[in-house]
């Protein structure tokens, strides 16, 4: 029987305790893997578990450790990964039932780092299917559920990361945010989660939704452990084109003894108000107050383009999507349909196996960005889209001259009911209004929980920085969240039903 | 009205009641040790899926990075073809579902070339020179190869199942796109043919390409279009897909001209359509209609940046670019001495590198073209290779050259020594020792062969001391053959005369 209380340790945490040899990685592995058996069955945060490569590793850490080597500091903490980054033989499936049963030959850029770091995986989390959705109902795999309310929604696309560090079955995890992948779930889990700047965290290995918005980053319950993920995965990688030459700014020192005094916080005119539900704003303002009463400058900023950013959002990511997802097709890899009838010549293999292996989610944004780069519209849309966008820019690049970050509430609802948006895909989309700016922008994003809304539920607060400045995020979060936190005599998740466990 | 595809006009009368316009669309595959945007090798003959990572293969999460090799390579040819160079350009992705594109994709420049507005002359047989104008020089992947099997023709129709190897996925290529090249008439075949033949000659002598042929090296779309007159309007084009050597080049251009003239003399009117080349019967047939309907659904390729060539760069590949081929011929003409007919045959046998190598080992010129144009073209024609192709060097030319020019074989001598070289028996010397084949030149065993000679036929002594001494020839000949053609048969000549007389 391992220490239950374990799971309820940050990552800092832990890796103090193992430093000082006062647990062992197999331990602290095994105390998360026990989690995930008592409570994955209600929360199903994880599409596949790897206990016995997560165990193997921590023992192999423990085993370097015993043999007196210098570890990575996070080393033999366990980490889940979102199932649409590739992991060598482990089972990748990006919520697809079209990736059924592969394994892929290769790792991630950020799983080496991770397995390089000696952080053991767990497993792989649950998301909408390649990352298309806010709320993991669009899943391959069926949805998982909010651990504060297993009837509502974790948050998409990346919900499986958020509930698994929510639940208390990993204590980092991985996510990816393409339009608020990352950051919406955090919100509405009371969770941390981090989009870097674009460029930042290599996405060689992330199966691609749109790959100019595609960003990895940290999904944790604190935003030092946040700090601690991000600078594991981050940094340049020669095999991502688009990676950030320069090294990252000093995070986890930027979260140390934060301050904000002088600072300017801008508050986005655009992206609170109508919309909004009153708790959200009532929880996001009291955030404000206590960022004004620490001595930051609070301003308020107009980005008048982010009117357009959801419409040009919905069609560059499809544009791109439609064109990454054309390569399942059944001819190499994963799931591979015959046509019931007719000659099975290659094309109608591809379709059948497209028909069947993609939800509706999926073809109706191949569908979208597929018109949209028609020859003939490409200029109305693609191209319209892309003008839109750097609009977006400019508009960020104006606010940054008045602001040193600026802050909204990072969703405009907290969570809502599995299956209350699933036939209304543009109230689906409305989710990730605040969140997808900053995507089409390349800029670097956190969502810290800000508190509860009038409904009981957390309310995610969003930080955004100019891109490369990802240590002002951490700055800030890290002020904002010492201060609630002692406010709320304790984290926040303490406030959260505890979760049943399941028979074993 | 129908008309059938199959009817060909005379093509004297072809080109005189039409004006033919020809395009080529030539693919080079550049000699890059990896490929076009991964670390995968590039080499030929492996086994099939063995050059693949999970980039080639486009597995999900995979991403491309430039091969600067490839980029360098594509700069040099576009500046050999009197391009301009882009200051920035972008890769894009051209959408199409096909089993031999792992991604569904190709990745591809398609507005933005890495290399622009080009010229070159073209030189045909006579020496006639034909401007050719470059559309644009752009970078791309090559796609795998798709084997048919079980069909009677190798062909996708009828066939039981494909197989595809992905070993050529992602191999990096430069597309070289002419403008409309106008005003050739009933030398369009011959100056389409002469086209890709420079640029073949052009991507070795820049050192960017192998340019072998056989190996699908140079891979040439040839667009070819009819009009009434040279004031008309252009006509519809056909593009006849992969011909893949020089013959069938001017082949395709010349049996396309025929069979367009056919199809409007009847009234009728050329689709615009892809074509398939029929090597065997010299013919195409219709492929895919093409169509403004055609979309790729064309992007910027959001896993790349854009190329940005700096000025200095380009400077510095200009600057290491050797003479141009035309150039060169003239230049190596004139150092060589050959009249126009003689460079011609060498230019014809693809022996110039050939026959500067071997100048370079040490033969005299009008040698190395004897042996290159003569008995090693022979050669390579006997076995279906290329002459640069025969288990021969420049350097084995030359000592055989050398063993002839200094008396130790004879000229008939020296084809038995080359046949040992071909034969893989080492170089001339060790061949010219191993076979034994050395001239005889020790005057005693001589002495006693003619003796035997003359002791064997002493009718002919007889005419010779007679004051017949053309006789001689019979004897000479009794020696050459008692030695194995290794005598000198004008010492020999000397040896009998001088027994005679003494």
């Amino acid at each position: 029987m391992t220490d239950a209380t374990l799971t309820r340790r940050t990552a800092g945490e832990l890796a103090a305790l193992l430093q000082a040899r006062e647990v062992s990685s197999v331990e602290v592995t095994q105390a998360h893997l026990d989690r995930i058996a008592d409570v994955d069955d209600a929360v199903h945060a994880f599409l596949h578990v790897s206990a016995d490569e997560a165990l193997a590793a921590a023992r192999a850490v423990d085993a370097r450790r015993a043999a007196g080597e210098q570890l990575h500091g996070l080393a033999g903490v366990p980490v889940a990964v979102k199932d649409v980054v590739v992991t060598r033989g482990m089972p990748t499936t990006a919520g697809s039932r079209i990736l059924e049963g592969w394994v892929p030959p290769y790792d991630a850029t950020l799983v080496e780092r991770l397995r390089a770091a000696g952080l053991p995986i767990l497993g792989k989390t649950n998301c909408d299917e390649f990352a298309m959705g806010s709320s993991t109902e669009h899943s391959g795999y069926g949805p998982t559920h909010n651990p504060w309310d297993l009837a509502r929604i974790p948050g998409g696309s990346g919900g499986g990361s958020a509930a698994a560090v929510a639940a208390y079955e990993a204590p980092l995890a991985i996510g990816t945010d393409t339009g608020g992948s990352i950051r919406q779930p955090a919100a509405v889990t009371g969770t941390v989660g981090v989009k870097p700047t674009y460029g930042g965290v290599s996405r060689y290995g992330l199966v691609a939704l749109a790959s100019s918005l595609d960003q990895a980053g940290p999904v944790t319950r604190t935003v030092l452990d946040s700090a601690l993920l991000h600078e594991v995965i981050g940094g340049h990688d020669p095999r991502d084109s688009t990676s950030l030459p320069e090294p990252l700014p000093g995070l986890v020192a930027a979260t140390h003894a934060p301050d904000v005094r002088g600072l300017r916080v801008g508050v986005v005119r655009q992206l609170s108000g109508d919309g909004y539900q009153p708790g959200v704003r009532a929880s996001f303002e009291a955030a404000v107050g206590i960022l004004a009463e620490a001595g930051a400058e609070v301003v308020e900023v107009s980005c008048p383009s982010f009117e357009y950013a959801l419409s040009a959002y919905y069609l560059i990511l499809p544009a791109e999507a439609s064109s990454n997802l054309a390569r399942f097709d059944g001819m190499r890899y994963g799931l591979r349909v015959e046509p019931a009838e007719g000659p099975v010549t290659a094309e109608r293999v591809m379709a059948a196996t497209r028909g069947a292996g993609f939800g509706d989610e999926v073809k109706r944004r191949v569908i979208l960005g597929t018109y949209a780069l028609s020859a003939g519209y490409y200029d109305a849309y693609y191209g319209t889209a892309q003008k839109v966008r750097t609009l977006i820019q400019r508009d960020f690049a104006a606010a940054f001259a008045q602001a040193d970050v600026l802050v909204s509430p990072t969703a405009p609802t907290t969570a809502f009911r599995l299956g209350e948006k699933l036939d209304d895909p543009l109230a689906m989309y409305l989710n990730d209004v605040a969140t997808i700016p900053a995507n089409l922008a390349g800029i670097p994003g956190l969502s810290l929980p800000s508190g509860l809304s009038d409904d009981g539920l957390p309310v995610g607060f969003q930080v955004l920085a100019p891109a490369r400045a990802d240590d002002r995020l951490y700055r800030v979060g890290a002020f904002l969240e010492a201060a609630l936190v002692e406010r709320w005599g304790g984290p926040i998740l303490a406030a959260a039903p505890e979760l049943e466990v399941s028979a074993r | 009205m129908s008309v059938t595809t199959d009817a060909l006009l005379p093509f004297d009368e072809a080109v005189a009641r039409f004006d033919p316009v020809i395009g080529l669309e030539v693919h080079v595959e550049l000699g890059t040790l990896s490929k076009m945007f991964d670390g995968a090798g590039t080499t030929f003959g492996d086994a099939p899926n063995s050059l693949v990572t999970p980039v080639s293969l486009g597995l999900p999460g995979a991403l491309p990075v430039v091969n600067r090799g490839a980029v360098e390579r594509g700069i040099r040819l576009g500046l050999a073809l009197g391009c301009e160079i882009a200051q920035t350009c972008r890769f894009a992705r051209k959408n199409y579902f096909y089993p031999d594109l792992t991604k569904n994709f190709q990745t591809s420049q398609y507005d933005e070339p890495i290399a622009f507005d080009g010229r070159v002359e073209v030189e045909l047989e006579d020496g006639t020179t034909v401007a050719v104008e470059i559309e644009r020089a752009h970078l791309e992947e090559d796609a795998g190869k798709n084997t048919h099997v079980g069909g009677a023709t190798g062909r996708i129709h009828g066939a039981e199942y494909s197989l595809v190897d992905y070993n050529r996925a992602g191999i990096p290529l430069v597309e070289v796109v002419t403008r409309p090249i106008l005003g050739t008439g009933a030398r369009a075949p011959e100056v389409a043919r002469a086209y890709v033949q420079l640029l073949r000659d052009l991507v070795r002598a820049l050192g960017v390409s192998e340019g072998r042929m056989e190996r699908g090296h140079v891979r040439a779309d040839v667009n070819v279009s009819l009009r009434p007159s040279p004031d008309a309007p252009l006509g519809t084009r056909t593009e006849t897909k992969n011909v893949n050597s020089f013959r069938s080049v001017e082949r395709a251009v010349r049996h396309e001209i025929q069979r367009q003239a056919a199809v409007l003399a009847a009234g009728g009117t050329v689709l615009q359509e892809t074509r398939h080349w029929h090597e065997e019967s010299g013919t195409t047939s219709p492929g895919r209609v093409k169509s403004d309907a055609d979309d790729y659904r064309y992007f910027p390729e959001p896993d790349l940046v854009p190329i940005a060539p700096s000025r200095a760069w380009v400077e510095e590949i200009r600057a290491s670019l050797p003479e141009a081929p035309a150039v060169r011929r003239r230049r190596l003409q004139a150092d060589w001495a050959f009249t126009d007919a003689e460079m011609r045959d060498v230019v014809n046998a693809g022996a110039v590198e050939l026959v500067a190598a071997t100048v370079a080992a040490g033969a005299a010129p009008a040698a190395a073209r004897k042996w290159w144009t003569g008995e090693l073209a022979r050669t390579a024609n006997a076995r279906g290779v290329d002459v640069t192709e025969l288990p021969v060097t420049p350097v084995d030319v030359a000592a055989l050259q050398a063993l002839v020019t200094t008396g130790r074989i004879t000229d008939t001598i020296a084809r038995q020594v080359l046949e040992g070289v071909l034969a893989g028996e080492g170089t001339p010397e060790a061949v010219v020792a191993a076979r034994g084949l050395e001239v005889v030149s020790d005057d005693g065993a001589l002495l006693e062969a003619v003796d035997a000679a003359l002791a064997a036929q002493p009718d002919v002594a007889a005419k010779i001391r007679a004051g017949k001494v053309q006789a001689a020839g019979a004897i000479v000949g009794a020696v050459m053959k008692a030695t194995r053609g290794r005598a000198d048969a004008a010492r020999v000549r000397a040896l009998v005369l001088e027994r005679v007389g003494s």
